[in-house]
C-alpha cells in the first residue's frame, strides 16, 4: 500500500532531449493517493502509456523521481517495486492452466506452497474465476484471459497499485461493462491504487474518482468527473470531454461582455486583468446552449439536428462557425433561421487555451 | 455458400495432372516396374516377383544387411544433427538482437551459409579439414590431436557433422527467430512484473511460442539429413570404407556403380516408403498443433 508521488518527472525516447519538443512527457508533478481510482485519459500518443510504463518501472525516466511513500523507487526494476500492470492484450502464459497462471508470481516469489494455493482460490473466487481453475488458460476468452491478467496481479498481497493500459480494448462490448464494475468491485473491496489509461472518456469518467487528462506530453487537468465536466481548465479539456465537445468561439472580451463578432454576450465575471496579446476564447457546453426560435438572442443557421438518444443536438452555423446547442424537447424548427441562448453561469472564457478565472461581480461566484 | 457443379472444371486441373503424371508418376512406376524384375544387361529383363524386397527387408543377405548398415548410419547421422542443431538454433535465435542495424547485418551473415550450393559446402570443408593445407586440419594437428578425416571413421563423421551443423544451423535460428519476434513486449513486461526468471520466461513464453515454427524446423532438418548425398559424397565419397556411406550415397552406388536396377529399384521404394511414413507422422503432430490452436482462438 502507497502513495506514489511523480516528483519533476520528464521523460524523452531520444538520448539527448534538445527542447521541450523531444519529450514524450513533459515535466510532471503528482500524488496518488493510496487507494484512489484514477483514470489517465487522452487521444493517442499523449505519452500516458509513457507515464503508465514509468511508474510500473519498465521505462526509466529521463529526469525526476518516483517515490512509493517516501521511498525513491526510480532505479528500482519492475520486479522490485510493488506494481502490478494490466496489458492492452490479455496477457496469459498458454502453456499452463489458470491456476498455476495465478500461481505464477507467487511461484516466482518462492511464496510457500499452502499458502499460494489459498490465495488463488481467494482472488479466484473475487474474479469468478473458480470454475475455470483447473482448464488451460490459452482456451478462454478475452474477457477471462484479462481477468486472469489481472488476477496475476492481485495475487501478490505486496502490490500497491495496479496499473491498466487501456485494458477493454479487445474485450466484446457487451463484456466491457461487466468487466469494468469487476474492476470497481474490486477497487472497493481491496484498497488498491488503481490507475487505469484510455481514450474513452465513457470509460474513464464512469471507473475513476478522479481523471487526469493529458494532452501533447503533459498534464492538463486533474479532477472528479464533475470538475472537468462544469470547469474545463483547458479548452482540450472542454472539447475532448462530453460529447458533443464545448463549443469553443474566438471572442473579445471587455469588463463583463464578450464579443462573438458583433454580438454582445453578457457574463457573469469581471475580466479585467486579461492581456490583449492573448487569443481569447469564449468556451460553452452545448447542454448550456439552448436553441430557440429566431429572435431573442444569437442568430444562427441551423445545418442539421441529431438526434443522440438522450436528447436532440442542433449543429448551427454562426459566423461562419459551426456550434452545437441543445434542442428543447417541445421546439420544433421551421426553415433554417434561429437564435441561441447562452446560460451566462456556464460560460468560461480561455486565454490561450488556459481558463481564466475573472471576478465575481457583486459576491455572486460562477 | 453453394457450389455449382461443372465437370467441365476439371480440364483446368488437367496440365498439373499431365505434368505430375510425367514428372513423377511415369518415373516411378518405372522405378516399381525395375523392382520386380531382374536384367543381366542386353536391355532383357526377367520377371522376380517380390524377391528384391525380400532379399532388401532381410539383414542376413548381404543386399539386406548393407541397406540395414546404411539406413542404421543415416539414422543416427540425422539424430545426431537434430540434437545438436535444434538446441544450437534457439540459442542463436535467442541472441540474436531484436532491434537496430545489427538485426539486418546478423540476419544476412546468418543466411550466408544457406546460400552456398551444396557441392560447393562438400568442397570447401574437403579443404578446410585436410591435414596438409587445410586450415582447420592443420591447425588440429598442430595442437597435437591426431585428426584424418579421410582415414579415420570418427574423424571423418565428426567432420561432416560438425560441417551440416556449419551448414544449416542458421536455418533453425532464422525459423526460431522469426517465432521469437512475433511475441508481443507486453508478455516480456508481464513477465518481468510477475517476477519470471530468465529462465521461467524461456520456458513459459518463449519455447511456447515456438513450438510451431520448431515443429517446421526439426522436419525440415529431419528430411533434408536423412536424404544427405551432396556434401558427404563430395567431402568423404562414403569413406573411410562405407563409413559415411548414407542410404542416398548406398543407392547411387548400387544403381549407378554395381547397375543392379533390380535392388536398387527395390531400394528406392523402400526408402520412398520411409520418408513418406514420417512425413505422414509430422503432418499428424501438426494438424493436431493447429487445430489446438483454432480451439484457442475460438
Amino acid at each position: 500500500m502507497a502513495r506514489i508521488t511523480l516528483d519533476h518527472l520528464a521523460h524523452a525516447y531520444r538520448p539527448d532531449p534538445q527542447g521541450p519538443q523531444d519529450y514524450a512527457l513533459k515535466e510532471i508533478n503528482h500524488v496518488w493517493s493510496q487507494g484512489g481510482a484514477y483514470a489517465l485519459l487522452g487521444p493517442s500518443g499523449c505519452g500516458k502509456t509513457t507515464l503508465l510504463n514509468i511508474i510500473s518501472g519498465l521505462v526509466r525516466p529521463t529526469r525526476g523521481r518516483i517515490l512509493f511513500d517516501d521511498r525513491d523507487v526510480t532505479d528500482l526494476p519492475t520486479e522490485a517495486r510493488n506494481i502490478a500492470q494490466v496489458f492492452q492484450f490479455p496477457v496469459v502464459y498458454d502453456t499452463m492452466t489458470v491456476r498455476e497462471n495465478l500461481a505464477f508470481p507467487l511461484k516466482n516469489r518462492h511464496v510457500p506452497r499452502d499458502k499460494t494455493a489459498q490465495r488463488v482460490e481467494e482472488i479466484a473466487r473475487l474474479l469468478d474465476l473458480t470454475s475455470v481453475l483447473g482448464r488451460k488458460a490459452s482456451n478462454l476468452t478475452a474477457d477471462m484471459k484479462q481477468k486472469i491478467s489481472l488476477g496475476r496481479g492481485l495475487v501478490r498481497s505486496d502490490v500497491a497499485a495496479i496499473l491498466f493500459d487501456e485494458p477493454l480494448t479487445v474485450i466484446d462490448p457487451h463484456l466491457k461493462w461487466q468487466l469494468r464494475s469487476t474492476l470497481k468491485e474490486i477497487h472497493r473491496a481491496l484498497d488498491i491504487t488503481m490507475i487505469y489509461v484510455t481514450h474513452d472518456q465513457t470509460e474513464a469518467l464512469t471507473f475513476a474518482d478522479k481523471v487526469v487528462v493529458m494532452h501533447d506530453g503533459a498534464v492538463v487537468q486533474t479532477g472528479t468527473p464533475d470538475e472537468l465536466f462544469e470547469r474545463p481548465a483547458h479548452t482540450f479539456v472542454g472539447h475532448f470531454i462530453g460529447s458533443p465537445g464545448m463549443n469553443i468561439l474566438p471572442c473579445q472580451v471587455e469588463g463583463a461582455t464578450a464579443f462573438l463578432g458583433g454580438e454582445a454576450v453578457s457574463l457573469q465575471r469581471h475580466y479585467r486583468t486579461l492581456n490583449h496579446s492573448e487569443r481569447l476564447e469564449l468556451g460553452i457546453r452545448p447542454e448550456f446552449v439552448q436553441l430557440q426560435p429566431k429572435g431573442s438572442g444569437l442568430p444562427v443557421r441551423v445545418r442539421r439536428i441529431d438526434d443522440i438518444g438522450r436528447a436532440r443536438i442542433a449543429r448551427v452555423e454562426m459566423n461562419g462557425r459551426m456550434m452545437a446547442a441543445s434542442v428543447p424537447e417541445n421546439l420544433s424548427v421551421s426553415g433554417d433561421e434561429a437564435s441561441l441562448h447562452l446560460d451566462a453561469r456556464h460560460i468560461h472564457i480561455y486565454a490561450d487555451g488556459h481558463l481564466v478565472s475573472g471576478e465575481p461581480m457583486g459576491g455572486q461566484t460562477a | 455458400m453453394t457450389k455449382t457443379v461443372n465437370n467441365k472444371a476439371w480440364f483446368l486441373v488437367l496440365p498439373v495432372f499431365l505434368i505430375v503424371a510425367f514428372s513423377a508418376v511415369l518415373p516411378l512406376m518405372t522405378v516399381v516396374n525395375y523392382s520386380v524384375q531382374d536384367t543381366f544387361g542386353n536391355n532383357q529383363f526377367f520377371w522376380n516377383g517380390v524377391g528384391w524386397f525380400q532379399e532388401l527387408l532381410d539383414p542376413t543377405t548381404d543386399l539386406g544387411g548393407r541397406f540395414f548398415d546404411s539406413l542404421w548410419r543415416t539414422l543416427l547421422f540425422s539424430a545426431i544433427i537434430l540434437m545438436i542443431e535444434v538446441p544450437l538454433g534457439i540459442l542463436v535465435a535467442l541472441s540474436m538482437p531484436r532491434e537496430g542495424w545489427t538485426v539486418a547485418l546478423s540476419l544476412v551473415l546468418m543466411a550466408l551459409p544457406l546460400l552456398i550450393p551444396w557441392n560447393v559446402v562438400g568442397t570447401i570443408w574437403q579443404v578446410f579439414a585436410r591435414g596438409d593445407i587445410g586450415l582447420l586440419g592443420w591447425v588440429v594437428n598442430h595442437l597435437g590431436i591426431d585428426y584424418n578425416y579421410t582415414g579415420d571413421p570418427l574423424d571423418a563423421w565428426i567432420t561432416i557433422v560438425v560441417m551440416d551443423v556449419w551448414h544449416w544451423t542458421s536455418l533453425v535460428a532464422l525459423l526460431c527467430y522469426a517465432g521469437l519476434k512475433s511475441i508481443p513486449d507486453a508478455y516480456y513486461q508481464a513477465a518481468r512484473i510477475d517476477g519470471a526468471s530468465r529462465w521461467a520466461v524461456f520456458r513459459t513464453i518463449q519455447l511456447p511460442k515456438m513450438r510451431r515454427v520448431l515443429l517446421i524446423a526439426v522436419l525440415l532438418r529431419f528430411m533434408d539429413s536423412f536424404m544427405i548425398y551432396t556434401e558427404p559424397f563430395v567431402l568423404t565419397g562414403g569413406g573411410p570404407g562405407n563409413a559415411t556411406t548414407f542410404l542416398s550415397i548406398d543407392l547411387v552406388k548400387l544403381a549407378l556403380g554395381q547397375f543392379d536396377l533390380g535392388k536398387a529399384a527395390a531400394m528406392s521404394l523402400v526408402y520412398n516408403l520411409i520418408i513418406l511414413a514420417i512425413c505422414w507422422v509430422f503432418y499428424t503432430i501438426m494438424t493436431n498443433v493447429d487445430a489446438q490452436k483454432e480451439r484457442v482462438e475460438a
